[in-house]
């Protein structure tokens, strides 16, 4: 089963989730792969110190022009859908940092003056760490395309019974790249009014893209909230309430983990580990 | 000899738009026949992406020889520079203001891209 942790709002603890989750798992008997798709600022590693077995850069087709060939006919900045090149009387220019890859140009170009070369978007790092397959993707500092290095993230994860993905905040391109062939989306949100806002935006995606979901409630104190409300009333289940404790988050802060630091969120996300496995998990 | 200026409406009297290739409208200035002609930008504002390339282009495609705007980002600058086409920015008032202090002289073409890239 393949699972996207979440969120909407920065910061509600999809990372929390995704590791201890991944560890209990992993602790059950069940073979599992992390995939940090947080590529702009991955940090499920902290958490884990894994032992890396390869680290690969991932490239995407850009072009170049060959400037003997080219005579500025202008057909290859006519169809870039990205104005990624100016087709000026004299020269023909590319902005790589525009360009999506779609290999557009070279296929148009009537004088084949647009020749394949490539650019990096970031690497793809994959190992072991406490038990579980762990692949991360960090992607290149300037760049800008995201989408493609999270697709390399989650071709290195396999045929585990759990895949586990930590997803970008927000409810961007990248994170639709991570949720969309997911089995199942945990929406991690936290008792305020942001979080509620953004767990609505989230849960909107979620449902357009067709996937079942629930939400898990970080930091959550023992009267029910806003969010509860707004869960019951959208329909949508809570899968568990992680207590609120400073003892997590000093954990957390020094790259402990929460199961270790606290035995009621322990006993929490084991719960969810449970229900997650309930719900028609292949085991 | 042909202008370009970055404009908030379609009409000389309306403001000069900050923006380069997002502006609203380009307005062509002919200096020979002192007439202006508005074309516009509508397309290239709402590009997603790269607005500043497309509107560079299309400066240089009118055959203008300078470029009378806001600020020029550093896509819109280098397509320019390429082309030999002179960046004037920092206007802020019409665009009659802006082409009467070109007319004045005394102008120091840009010499570094002075807006923001943006995605």
């Amino acid at each position: 089963m393949r699972i996207a942790v979440a969120s909407g709002k920065g910061g509600t603890g999809k990372t929390t989730v995704a590791v201890n989750l991944a560890l209990i798992a992993a602790r059950a008997g069940q073979t599992v792969h992390l995939g940090d798709c947080d590529v702009e600022e991955p940090n499920a590693h902290l958490f884990l110190n894994p032992d890396y077995d390869f680290v690969r850069p991932v490239m995407v087709p850009v072009p170049v022009v060959d400037h003997d060939a080219c005579n500025h006919c202008g057909e290859c900045a006519a169809f870039c859908e990205f104005n990624a090149i100016a087709c000026l009387p004299e020269k023909t220019m590319i902005f790589d940092d525009l360009c999506h890859s779609c290999s557009g140009c070279w296929l148009v170009c009537p004088h084949e003056a647009m020749i394949p070369s490539e650019r990096s978007l970031g690497t793809v790092s994959s190992g072991t760490a406490d038990g579980l397959a762990f692949t991360q993707g960090r992607l290149r500092v300037g760049e800008t395309l995201v989408p493609p290095l999270i697709q390399a993230v989650k071709e290195v994860t396999g045929d585990e019974s759990w895949v586990i993905l930590d997803a970008p905040p927000g409810t961007t391109c990248p994170v639709v790249e991570t949720l969309r062939d997911a089995d199942y989306v945990v929406l991690v949100t936290e008792p305020t009014p942001f979080g509620q806002h953004d767990l609505a935006l989230a849960l909107d995606l979620t449902r357009k893209l067709g996937i079942p979901c629930g939400v898990v409630i970080n930091r959550a104190s023992a009267v029910p909230s806003p969010v509860d409300d707004y869960c019951v009333r959208e329909g949508v289940g809570i899968l568990a309430r992680i207590p609120f404790r400073r003892e997590v988050a000093e954990a957390c802060a020094e790259g402990g983990l929460a199961i270790e630091a606290d035995p009621e969120v322990a006993a929490v996300m084991t719960e969810l580990f449970r229900t997650l496995q309930s719900l028609g998990v292949k085991t | 000899m042909r202008l370009i200026i970055s404009s908030e409406g379609p009409n000389p009297s309306d403001r000069v738009d900050p923006r380069f290739g997002r502006a609203r409208y380009l307005i062509q200035y002919d200096s020979a026949s002192e007439s202006y002609v508005s074309i516009d930008n509508t397309e290239q504002a709402q590009a997603a992406q790269g607005a500043g390339v497309q509107c560079a282009q299309k400066v240089v495609e009118s055959g203008a020889e300078a470029l009378l705007t806001g600020h020029c980002g550093p896509k819109a600058f280098q397509v320019l520079v390429e082309a030999n086409v002179k960046i004037y920015s920092g206007f802020e008032g019409t665009v009659l203001d802006a082409v009467d202090s070109w007319k004045n002289g005394n102008l120091e073409p840009l010499a570094a891209p002075d807006g923001i890239a943006r995605h």
